[in-house]
């Protein structure tokens, strides 16, 4: 029976072994981490239907655990590929008939922008601890009380030469409209505001999500990049960005500022490059074969690449991937038997 | 008191601490349409008085949102109310009915 | 405040055998730091410093001002560089900021653009006949200080303390833009958190003040307050962070720039005198010091020896609240005990503003 190594249990990992199972392959599943799921597990609700994280993950994992195709193998971290050996680190050598990459993509370190204080001020999170917050039902400020004010900034770690991220991480835009909405239906008094770049709503329903925000959610929608946060007398945050519309300086306290952190390239990406032979974009980010005709495929036949390993991916963009892989994989192998 | 030839400059900051938000709150609670605007500048580029004047929809009514009220009502004054500007909004919003809005709120401030 | 950051950026200090450069307008402000500095570097803490009469301005200020050009300024720094070769130096530490922040400027730009530094070196050759080789260690001297805090520390004759209270003094710092806003590699803990005089201040007892303007410019800005017109912008920076900082109660400023412990301390004078307003607690200004004087304060030295009586808000509150033994006859006296004159009452060292309008009229 063929069998094929995917590297990384995210949604693109599961969605695509379900695939191959479904097709009759025989799947093994390496998990660089202890718990299989991947990030999305981190996560609460999703855009833009604000579905369940769990209800995803968790139906992914229902049909991966079901298959008696599938074999999972956390704690193993892949450090050499090739289409027929995957090496893992410790020297096991595992034997496959072909290989999906779909090891992901890493979030960004909010302490890399220091000027926003991440670590160092009480009350600045990121976008994933929000998500964590809201998973543990504890949205509160560190003296527990409730925020008054909320500010959200985007493109943390994204579009910025000063932390080598110049890539758009796609995602953060919505992300920071769905967190707004979130964060105001738990405090109605809140006033809530957005501070972007620009606002790239390029899915269905994105824009129409985002226009809820602003008229039905009084969300206030800011264009200008927060440059400083300071601590005040009374243990708030001061803000200073740019109200680009009026061409003024602006700035205000909140009690909380969320950092819409941004995709970084996956940290296995460099020694995919440099022990396998497989072609990096010079974001980091894993380069497909072509852009249009093989956007799955590595530069090396019988490697395929699923996810966000290649470049920032929504999850339903993702799950779409892994099934195309699926697809060309298993063709790929019935052609080298 | 000395003088000594300059004064001590006041800041540009639009500082929303110190801004009293009850008009704008009022106004945005009225019509919540004004929150949606997306900054295209269409309705300044069509206006007939900002192609003659320092006229900016867009700018005064986004000042507005933040609480810089001065100068506004005299600013929406110089609206001739042709209907132009509502008729090039992406986002439908009724610029019109904004201008009357303002000036009502802002002219008993 | 959890400043976890500071660590990620250490710079190499020499530990000892120093050239010295002087900065241009500090012995006119705070005319006893720079003799402090050779008398704590040299004498408390038994290090080799070497004060060159021969060196000149870096002409840093004409410079920024736009009245210098940039092949002008190459040559004179080459120059300095050339008198420290010629007196047999390795480690080369200025006074000013706006000098620390030109030589790491211009050491960067020979790095980057290799036929600016061969040019220099010809033109430098042509005009003075002089080679120089490039420092082998740049610090500022507020670098050198922070390096030798422990031993400062032990050394110690008072600390950072509130005498009645035992509770450590409240410290603002303030930090020169050129130290570490043009590369932030170049100064310790980075520019936005900057530990190069927090953490003289924490290791000699006192308590830094993180206040929403701490990273402010002072104003300064060269041709900004060159002109006078222009000042108006200058002020309403050092106005924007005395404002800000005064709610948090600060006993003293300190600062490690030339420019910046002038324009804070003197500005307080100007607002008292254009608006009434005084930023300190009792109605006064508060003290700007140079960490010159602080590490001089702690090591015990007089504080009229310190040059502080130039000061323009009056530092007897601070050294009253440090326990600072002093003789207040003694203040207007020079060096060799002739009276140096007495500036005129100015609001921002009245405590009372009825008393206030007595003297002014």
């Amino acid at each position: 029976m063929k069998h094929i190594i995917i590297i990384g249990s995210g949604v693109a990992g599961l969605r695509c072994a379900i695939e191959l199972s479904h097709l009759g392959i025989r799947t093994t599943i390496l998990e660089k981490q202890s718990t299989i799921g991947g990030k999305v597990r981190g996560w609460y609700k999703l855009f833009p239907s604000f579905t369940s994280a769990d209800d995803v993950v968790g139906e992914l994992l229902r049909q991966v655990t079901s298959s008696e195709h599938i074999t999972i193998r956390t704690e193993c971290e892949a450090v050499g590929i090739t289409p027929h050996v995957v090496t893992l680190r410790g020297g096991e050598q595992l034997e496959c008939d072909a290989v999906v990459v779909a090891s992901g993509f890493e979030l960004f370190d909010a302490r890399q922008k220091e000027e926003y204080g991440y670590g160092i001020y009480d009350n600045v999170i990121t976008s994933a601890d929000l998500e964590d917050m809201f998973n543990r039902r504890a949205v509160k400020l560190t003296n527990g009380g409730s925020p008054r004010r909320i500010a959200l900034l985007h493109c943390v770690g994204s579009r910025d030469a000063k932390v080598c991220q110049h890539h758009c991480s796609k995602v953060c835009c919505v992300t920071g409209v769905k967190q707004a909405m979130e964060l105001k239906k738990m405090f109605p008094t809140a006033d809530i505001f957005n501070f972007y770049m620009d606002i790239r709503m390029f899915g269905p329903g994105y824009e129409e999500m985002y226009r809820e925000a602003q008229a039905d959610y009084n969300i206030h929608f800011v264009r200008g990049r927060i440059s400083e946060v300071s601590p005040t007398i009374d243990n708030r945050l001061q803000i200073k960005a740019e109200d680009t519309l009026t061409g003024r300086p602006l700035k205000m306290g909140v009690d909380m500022l969320v950092l819409l952190i941004g995709m970084k390239a996956g940290a296995s990406n460099a020694l995919y490059e440099s022990e396998c032979n497989l072609r990096r974009h010079e974001s980091g980010f894993m380069q497909p074969r072509d852009h249009f005709l093989g956007n799955t495929e590595s530069n090396v036949k019988g490697i395929f690449y699923a996810g966000t390993v290649t470049a920032p991916k929504t999850i339903g963009e993702s799950l779409n991937e892994a099934v195309v892989v699926a697809h060309s994989a298993a063709e790929w192998i019935k052609h080298t038997a | 008191m000395i003088n000594f030839g300059f004064s001590i400059s006041r800041p540009r900051t639009i500082d929303i601490d110190r801004n009293n938000l009850h008009k704008s709150n009022e106004i945005i609670a009225a019509m919540p349409e004004l929150q949606t605007c997306i900054g295209c500048g269409s309705c300044t580029a069509t206006c007939t008085a900002g192609n003659l004047t320092e006229f900016n929809f867009r700018k005064v009514h986004t000042l507005v949102r933040r609480g810089e009220y001065q100068g506004a009502y005299e600013e929406m004054n110089k609206c001739m109310l042709c209907g132009k500007c509502r008729l090039v909004c992406p986002r439908g919003i009724n610029t019109r009915g904004i201008v009357m809005l303002i000036k009502r709120k802002i002219g008993d401030f | 405040m959890k400043r976890s950051t500071w660590t990620d950026y250490q710079k190499d200090i020499a530990d000892n055998d120093y050239y010295y450069a002087r900065s241009c307008i500090r012995q006119n402000f705070f005319p006893g730091s720079e003799k402090a500095f050779l008398n704590i570097v040299g004498k408390d803490l038994g290090r080799n410093i070497y004060d060159d009469p021969l060196h000149t301005s870096c002409t840093g200020i004409g410079y920024h001002a736009d009245i210098v050009p940039l092949d002008t300024i190459m040559a004179v720094v080459a120059r300095q560089f050339a008198l420290m070769t010629e007196a047999g130096y390795e480690n080369f530490t200025s006074s000013c900021i706006t000098s620390f922040g030109i030589y790491t400027e211009l050491l960067s730009t020979w790095e980057e653009f290799p036929e600016t530094e061969e040019r220099t070196r010809e033109n430098l050759y042509k005009a003075t006949g002089r080679e120089f080789s490039k420092p082998k260690n740049l610090a500022h001297t507020s670098d050198v200080i922070f390096h030798h805090r422990k031993e400062i520390a032990a050394k110690a004759k008072r600390r950072l303390i509130n005498a009645f209270t035992g509770e450590p003094l409240r410290v603002v710092e303030h930090i020169g833009c050129h130290y570490a806003k043009i590369f932030p590699k170049a100064g310790i803990g980075g520019s936005e958190f900057p530990y190069v005089l927090a953490g003289m201040v924490e290791e000699w007892g006192g308590e830094i003040i993180d206040y929403p303007e701490r990273r402010h410019c002072c104003g300064f800005g060269f041709r900004n307050y060159l002109v006078q017109a222009n000042r108006g912008y200058s002020i309403a920076n050092s106005h924007k962070k005395l404002e800000s900082m005064a709610p948090y109660k600060p006993d003293f400023i300190v600062t490690n720039c030339p420019g910046c412990s002038m324009f804070l301390d003197k500005w307080q004078y100007t607002i008292a005198e254009m608006e009434g307003t005084t930023y300190g607690q009792n109605g006064c200004g508060i003290p700007v010091l140079t960490y010159e004087e602080m590490a001089g304060l702690v090591l015990g030295y007089d504080p009229w020896e310190l040059g502080m009586q130039m000061h323009q808000v009056d530092v007897e509150p601070l050294l009253d609240k440090m326990g600072v033994e002093y003789d207040p006859s003694a203040k207007y006296l020079g060096i060799n005990g002739k009276y140096i004159g007495k500036p005129e009452a100015a609001v921002v060292n009245s405590r009372a503003k009825d008393t206030l309008y007595k003297i002014r009229k």
